[in-house]
């Protein structure tokens, strides 16, 4: 009995601690902290190419903060951890208050203080109208406000007026709508979806039929990548346009598409897609995120069979788009495979839209295609593709290079319609240039209910920060000879600033203009007064 | 669109002369914060403060014994900086013609804009308490001190030749959410140097703060400012997730602007509630304020310079 009386205590008084004010703003800058490394080390979410170049520069300290999930901050366990702690404190907050909240609305205004004078907010004033009427005409003036009237002993009346309750109500808001916003969010984590493709702007369709139909695909916990909405896109042109310096203006993508009830019939829709303005199919979006240059190569081989093949060149400097890629060929034909691997062929090097040499060094005077030009290398033996490990379309393995069975056997710069030969008169034409646009398709079904919650929440902040409470009492009494005595006294529940102005307009309401006492001492003139001796 | 040089020039010029005009009167609000007489009344306002933080105390100043000479320079300083603020106002109003979109959209404008509201919610604090004027205007220096560092900054090492906006900014989103963020960053200046002032002044016996108003006054305005900006702040961060879902493909990325953005955003909201909290009330709160704003200042300069990510065009 003892021991389960020892445990309540523990549990109320963990409660207690959690729910405390003190441990709420603990927590909350606890968040903080723990969100900067979020945005000062790089994020395997965001970039993981820069979360391994930082592991390649920091050797020692990398796989530490690795451990600890620094290059993960937002999905740690610590980090959940700590917005789960606050999230406990914050329902520990707002319940208790909503409930007292509810009570306080159904209770009547506190009773009139004895001592008015002895408020922050006082004036006294006689005037010549009975007490009745003097009640009338506050109550009359005090429209809006919470009134309870009570007798004292004397035939003495008084009133008791509060206002803004709904301060604590957005209050109350603000913070329920938080929770709300972060369970949504949450939600949305869960059963949305990012993916991102590169598709050709000649035409070229992507659907949306399933995971694999994306370059790179990030699902949500509980998305499976199978049931997606289904839709097509076509991109038939990719515009860009410049400005003379080379500076991008504006981006377009002529598209059609087709949306989930399309496809049966085949009906195709045409859309313009721009930077900012992306396609909403249902509750999927299509996103124009970035565009680049795919040369197409055609590989004559000695003997006259063809191949051609088109392959994006992602670029490396953004402001000439310079690109940088590899298109590989299989020879055809061959069955055998180790023959097959001694005769692969790579074409690698960079692509300018606008090319200028230096020597014959190539580079890119400007990101449009004004004057596009290639400077390749041609690599012949075994690409290693076979070897069971993964490998990048945009690049060779250079272990293979290093082990000598895949050789350079040209070096060239072309331009459209050029060629090279190589030494076994296989034949490598620069065919042209095709543009290619990266798309995003992003899912979240719940952005709509974190938008209303935004919404809530700035709606109860200002209503929080704006709306003050207030009290104020009247009493009146009947003159020994003729009039009424009329004492108010008023009371800011929260932050004092403001409700000086509004108190000494109503007392100017209330009291007739002429009247005895000098006008209201405001608080800071008491104080001075007090201080001073004066 | 096309970019009038003429226009623009003429923008240059007024943000030179609005700086030199801020330190002219910087200079003479320092003339009168250390040649004016200390205030009588500051004193005994900051036991009364000190005694009972719930209560506010303003002590209107003892006003025959201030004025004289360094009183008109102080007067002198709060016009010449209501001159600067229009000058600068034009000089933003210039660029804005010169390249035909809003003025903010590299650091130079945005630095620019910050300053020029940081200055404007100074004369607008000064004129609400005017009657508490002279004491309240000896932190001008301090309120003119960051905004001249920044502006020169601004104009020297940040400076950047208008321009066009790239694709992914040409918006109008671009209006709505970056006058929300550059609106609370001003304000927020204001209530930061406040703030400092406070945890200058709040050691009993400083000579700075014998010089400086009550410090209850301090904290009223670091509040009276906070309450303004946060919600203006929080409006900025979901305008800017609205535009990012229409941009990026997400509302919400965790890309490092965001995530400093919401690290500051979360700073404030300790620190309106530090103020309600026993305890936390006083030098505490401040020092969170203060924090808030080198969270600011940090996510302004570093995360845009240093950090890559996705604002980070929005950068030099």
């Amino acid at each position: 009995m003892n021991r389960l009386a020892q445990l309540t205590a523990l549990a109320r008084n963990t409660w207690r601690g959690l729910t405390s004010m003190r441990t709420a703003l603990a927590l909350l800058f606890l968040l903080a902290l723990g969100a900067l490394p979020g945005a000062l080390l790089p994020q395997y979410s965001l970039n993981a190419q820069r979360v391994r170049t930082y592991q390649a520069q920091h050797p020692i300290l990398a796989p530490v903060l690795d451990r600890l999930g620094f290059f993960e901050v937002f999905a740690s366990p610590w980090f959940a951890a700590i917005y789960l702690l606050l999230f406990i404190s914050l329902v520990g907050c707002v319940v208790p208050r909503s409930i007292d909240y509810a009570r306080q609305l159904r209770r009547a205004p506190v009773a009139t203080p004895r001592n008015l004078a002895r408020l922050p907010h006082h004036a006294v004033g006689q005037t010549a109208s009975t007490p009745a009427e003097v009640i009338v005409a506050a109550r009359r003036r005090l429209r809006g406000w919470r009134i309870a009237e009570g007798e004292e002993p004397g035939g003495v009346r008084t009133l008791s007026a509060e206002r803004g309750y709904l301060r604590e109500a957005g209050n109350l808001v603000f913070h329920v709508a938080l929770l709300g916003l972060l369970v949504s969010f949450a939600i949305g984590k869960l059963i949305g979806y990012e993916g991102q493709v590169i598709v050709l702007a000649n035409g070229s369709q992507f659907c949306n039929s399933g995971s694999l139909a994306y370059d790179s695909f990030r699902p949500g916990r509980s998305v499976d990548g199978t049931a997606l909405t289904p839709f097509c896109v076509q991109v038939n042109a990719f515009r860009p346009t410049y400005l003379p310096t080379g500076a991008p203006e504006d981006y377009r993508a002529a598209i059609t598409y087709q949306g989930p009830d399309d496809i049966a019939p085949g009906t195709w829709h045409p859309y313009l897609l721009k930077v900012n303005d992306p396609l909403r199919i249902g509750g999927t979006r299509v996103y124009l995120l970035g565009h680049g240059y795919a040369p197409q190569f055609t590989v004559t081989f000695p003997d006259g069979q063809q191949r051609s093949a088109v392959v994006q060149w992602p670029p490396v400097e953004l402001g000439t788009m310079l690109s940088e890629g590899t298109t590989k060929f299989d020879p055809p034909g061959i069955t055998d495979d180790a023959t097959r691997r001694t005769g692969q062929l790579a074409i690698t090097g960079l692509f300018a839209p606008t090319a200028t040499f230096r020597g014959s060094l190539l580079s890119s005077a400007f990101p449009d295609m004004l004057d596009p030009a290639v400077a390749v290398d041609v690599l012949k033996g075994d690409l290693g593709n076979n070897s069971g490990r993964g490998q990048s379309i945009f690049s060779i393995d250079q272990s293979m290079v290093d082990s000598g069975r895949l050789k350079q056997v040209a070096r060239q710069n072309l331009r459209p319609g050029e060629q090279l030969t190589l030494p076994d008169r296989t034949v490598v034409h620069f065919d042209g240039v095709t543009r290619f646009v990266s798309l995003q398709v992003s899912y979240d079904p719940t952005q709509l209910w974190v938008l209303g919650f935004a919404m809530l929440i700035l709606g109860g902040l200002g209503l929080s920060l704006i709306v003050k409470r207030r009290r104020l009492w009247v009493r009146v009494t009947a003159a020994e000879l003729a009039g009424t005595v009329v004492e108010l006294g008023g009371l800011a529940r929260t932050e004092a600033a403001g409700y000086g102005e509004e108190f000494e307009r109503i007392a100017a309401d209330l009291l007739p203009p002429g009247r005895a006492q000098p006008p209201v001492p405001t608080v800071a003139s008491k104080a001075v007064i007090s201080k001073d001796g004066r | 669109m096309l970019i009038n040089p003429v226009v623009e020039y003429y923008s240059d010029l007024a943000y030179g002369t609005a700086l030199v005009l801020y330190l002219i009167a910087m200079v003479l609000h320092a003339v009168e914060y250390s040649v004016g007489r200390v205030p009588v009344t500051t004193a005994a306002a900051r036991v009364a403060v000190e005694g009972n933080g719930a209560v506010a105390t303003l002590a209107p100043p003892d006003s025959e014994a201030l004025r004289g000479k360094p009183e008109r320079v102080g007067r002198s300083a709060v016009a010449l900086t209501g001159l600067a603020v229009l000058v600068h106002a034009g000089s933003l109003a210039l660029r804005g013609a010169a390249i035909g979109r809003v003025p903010w959209a590299n650091m130079y404008e945005f630095i620019s804009a910050i300053c020029c509201v940081a200055v404007g919610c100074w004369l607008i604090a000064l004129y609400r308490q005017r009657s508490a004027a002279t004491l309240l205007r000896r932190l001008g220096v301090f309120v003119l001190l960051p905004v001249v560092v920044l502006m020169f900054l601004g104009g020297t090492v940040l400076y950047a030749r208008a321009a066009p906006l790239i694709p992914s900014l040409n918006s109008y989103w671009i209006t709505i959410h970056v006058s929300a963020a550059i609106t609370a960053t001003g304000i927020l200046l204001v209530s930061g140097v406040a703030s400092a002032l406070y945890l200058v002044g709040a050691p009993a016996g400083s000579r700075i703060a014998a010089r400086l108003p009550d410090i209850t006054t301090l904290d009223r305005m670091a509040y009276r400012t906070a309450v303004v900006a946060f919600p203006i702040w929080t409006f900025a961060i979901m305008a800017g997730a609205i535009w990012a879902e229409a941009a990026w493909g997400h509302y919400w990325g965790w890309d490092p602007k965001e995530t400093c953005a919401l690290v500051a955003w979360v700073v404030y909201a300790g620190y309106l509630h530090a103020r309600a909290t026993a305890g936390w009330r006083g030098s505490p709160a401040a020092w969170i304020n203060v924090v808030g704003f080198a969270v600011m200042l940090f996510n302004l300069f570093f995360v845009n310079i240093v950090v890559a990510g996705l604002h980070s065009y929005a950068g030099l």
